[in-house]
């Protein structure tokens, strides 16, 4: 059995891959700057809360910037890469103009290559790893944009790939939710052969796909191309179906389910408990998002509606709060706010929002937290009272602390809040399996195979981790796949 | 999925749907709530299930004319299907055997209630129910609340039916005369806000069921966020019943108007096509 590192080394050592890099020298690479992604002018993208910001690399850029990848005997970026996903060989593979080779390629590893390449924090991940940034101190190869060109290219020219499936083996398996996570394992267990099921309790598939990242950054529509290729390849995905309320884990059981993979992530809100935090027109991220992502709140052709505001604070500094201050600005606010309490350098957001997000208008009022929420006589939120704080030593997480500030309180009007916070895991699976093992803060605690103290039951995504990326669940979802199969094989 | 076999209309603005339903029909318990989506474009909105038949697989529920929503789900007919439907949501109502239960139930609040006073009955408590509406069309349900209970006051602003005046007072009748275990009250939030203030007074432990604004139902949003002892709860996942008398009231009903502006000018919209 070959290891991750033989196979490499293998597919390195295939011919054309050979050929292709003796094309350039490498100082002819390293010349080369990093592509520019074209973006829609900030002007014109804060009227539409459906147009896409980014809006892709043609394919000249793609090739040149492939061809600044020096395809490293020992590569780096995969180690950042929570799916392991074989960077060289799909940037390679768009060098030489072969852009079907490279979506099969990412295909291998990713059941969601065009929604990573838009919301991973590669800066974080397979980019900071590159060559290019640790040894040459010099911009890493736009790896992100690359996967985002080959899924899109792919998707655009009709002809998309279905991965091979192993022949069925008749085993039912059921995912709990219909994010990253279990839409990663689902993808993973069809290859295997496994009879696949997917429930969602909302009555869209996708998770936070599909509520959670607004339009303008992940299209909806591109998600419902990845579902349906797993349909193509035979998942079958159940709407509407709460496990453990619409039907028991027991009657699932007597269906025929031999494994249950959780992914019912990180969808119970947080809130700051300060006074008039429930006054009208303050409200959690999921409930905004939720409105405008899912519901389509912000369409006089949809039913449900949203509260619009004038004056928007958006209290938190991730990529939660960026996509809700973004969407606030969209939907009319004069003033777009961002309220967070640690410093503009330190928000945990992906630079990429960060940096839109300033280009549209959004006001940042950072070393600043909320202290209490004024009304108007119908309930409506119309002011809040800020603390000032001050960066002090660092804390447990090595960010340094943000210390209040003796005295330093503000006011600012206000129509509309947006709280996030954070979230935390959702209760309904925990609530239904009382031997499940849950720790104090109501994640399910699972070993390294993403195994839970129930042996059947495996978790993965948000729901283990709290809060977390759409990358990383998907690497869980993986990482389930594989244990549940090999369990599965032992026991049966 | 999701026909609708069963359609009645028990006022003008008050609709009942038998809704096929069988793993609903199968799980749900008294107490539980449903969400549906009556189009594609359609607004999710919660309604408790008034009753099930596992048999048939079907449930009921019922509603007024409120809003657009409801107003789109009146115009439906037998043999339509709804776009949505999940469930069951919420905690279900816990029944135990305690003695003499008082049911209140106000206008279309009596559709949640009957189910409880089902479940109260057949754990062989004495159930009292006082049913109360603005008039006699709109007390809805009688049949089948007298069937499960021992006594049945009813209760109607304008005296068109049963006694003139209004809930409370039938509840207070009651507990004058006879030592009350529980009591339940399910309506419109006023009632439920002073019938628990009457329960109070006489430390009779109460139960509302709450009919916050939701939109997913599942806990993951907050919109149905209420105070109960001081503590943020949430209606979809921690209700809809809570223990009234620790109930912030008036911070649910300002929550209730939230969207006041909104509902209104959709509503006109709706109206005028």
């Amino acid at each position: 059995m070959t290891t991750l590192e033989e196979y490499l080394k293998d597919r390195r050592e295939q011919e054309w891959r050979v050929e292709l890099r003796k094309k350039l020298k490498g100082k002819e690479r390293t010349d080369i700057p990093r592509v520019h992604m074209p973006e829609v002018d900030p002007n014109e993208r804060v009227k539409y809360q459906n147009m896409e910001v980014n809006t892709g690399l043609s394919k000249e850029q793609a090739i040149v910037e492939a061809s600044r990848c020096m395809d490293c005997a020992n590569p780096t970026c995969m180690e950042g890469c929570p799916v392991q996903i074989n960077i060289p060989e799909f940037i390679k593979n768009i060098e030489r103009n072969e852009f079907g080779e490279a979506a099969a390629t990412l295909k291998q590893t990713s059941a969601l290559p065009a929604v990573c390449g838009r919301v991973c924090p590669q800066e974080k991940q397979c980019e900071e790893k590159c060559f290019y940034k640790t040894k040459l101190n010099k911009e890493a190869v736009a790896i992100g944009y690359l996967e985002r060109f080959a899924a899109d290219w792919e998707r655009e020219s009709g002809s998309i790939s279905i991965p091979e499936c192993a022949p069925s083996n008749g085993i039912k398996v059921a995912t709990i939710g219909s994010g990253p996570s279990s839409l990663s394992f689902a993808g993973d267990m069809i290859k295997l052969g496994y009879d696949v099921t997917v429930f969602e309790a909302l009555h869209e598939i996708g998770g936070v796909l599909k509520y959670g990242i607004p339009e303008f950054r992940l299209p909806n529509s591109i998600v419902d191309t990845e579902l349906e290729n797993m349909k193509q390849m035979g998942v079958k995905f159940e709407k509407n179906f709460i496990v453990g309320r619409t039907a028991s884990f027991d009657q699932l059981k007597e269906d025929g389910f031999k494994g249950f993979f959780v992914g019912s992530g990180a969808g119970l809100p947080r809130f700051m408990n300060i006074p008039g935090e429930n006054y009208n027109g303050i409200m959690s991220s999921n409930e905004y998002l939720t409105r405008v992502n899912l519901m389509n709140a912000s369409s006089d052709e949809f039913d449900t509606p949203v509260l619009k505001g004038k004056n928007v604070a958006v209290i938190g500094g991730g990529n939660t709060a960026m996509d809700s201050v973004r969407t606030a600005k969209r939907l009319g606010a004069e003033r777009a706010m961002i309220v967070y309490r640690r410093s503009r350098a330190e928000m945990p957001a992906r630079v990429e929002e960060v940096k839109h997000a300033i280009e549209e208008g959004i006001e940042f009022i950072n070393l600043a937290n909320p202290l209490e929420y004024y009304a108007d006589e119908t309930g409506r939120v119309n002011k809040m009272r800020l603390q000032h704080m001050e960066l002090g030593e660092p804390d447990a997480s090595g960010r340094r602390k943000p210390v209040e500030v003796e005295g330093l309180e503000s006011e600012i009007d206000v129509d509309l809040v947006v709280v996030a916070v954070g979230v935390s895991p959702n209760p309904l699976i925990p609530a239904c399996l009382p031997d499940l093992k849950v720790s104090k803060w109501g994640t399910i605690e699972v070993g390294e195979n993403m195994q839970s103290s129930i042996p059947v039951i495996f978790a993965g995504g948000d729901i283990v981790r709290g809060g977390a990326t759409v990358i990383l669940a998907m690497g869980d979802g993986r990482n389930a796949a594989k244990s549940m199969h090999e369990y599965l094989s032992e026991n049966n | 999925m999701n026909r609708i076999v069963e359609k009645e209309f028990f006022s003008k603005n008050v609709v009942k749907l038998v809704v096929e339903a069988p793993m609903i029909a199968k799980s749900r318990k008294p107490g539980n709530f449903i969400i549906l989506r009556v189009s594609e474009n359609g607004e999710r909105i919660p309604l408790t299930i008034a009753g099930a038949d596992e048999q048939k697989g079907t449930i009921t529920i019922i509603a007024q004319t409120v809003g657009v929503s409801t107003e789109k789900l009146a115009k439906m007919n037998v043999g339509d299907s709804l776009h949505d439907l999940v469930g069951p949501l919420g905690k279900a109502t816990e029944i135990h055997n305690v003695g003499t239960i008082l049911a209140c139930g106000g206008g279309v609040g009596i559709a949640p209630l009957l189910p409880i006073i089902e479940g109260f009955k057949k754990a062989g408590n004495r159930v009292i129910s006082v049913l109360a509406a603005r008039s006699k069309d709109l007390i809805i349900l009688e049949d089948e609340v007298r069937k499960w209970s021992d006594e049945v006051i009813i209760m109607t602003d304008d005296g068109s039916h049963g006694k003139k005046g209004l809930v409370t007072q039938g509840a207070e009748e009651v507990i004058l005369r006879e030592k009350v275990d529980e009591c339940i009250a399910i309506g419109p939030a006023i009632m439920m806000k002073f019938t628990s203030l009457l329960t109070k007074k006489y430390n009779i432990p109460t139960q509302a069921s709450l009919n916050a604004l939701m939109v997913d139902g599942t806990g993951m949003c907050g919109a149905c966020r209420v105070t109960v002892g001081g503590k943020t709860k949430f209606t979809c996942v921690d209700g809809p019943e809570f223990d009234a008398h620790q109930i912030d009231f008036d911070e649910m009903m300002m929550r209730l108007g939230g969207y006041k502006k909104e509902e209104k000018a959709d509503m006109e919209q709706y109206m005028s096509k």
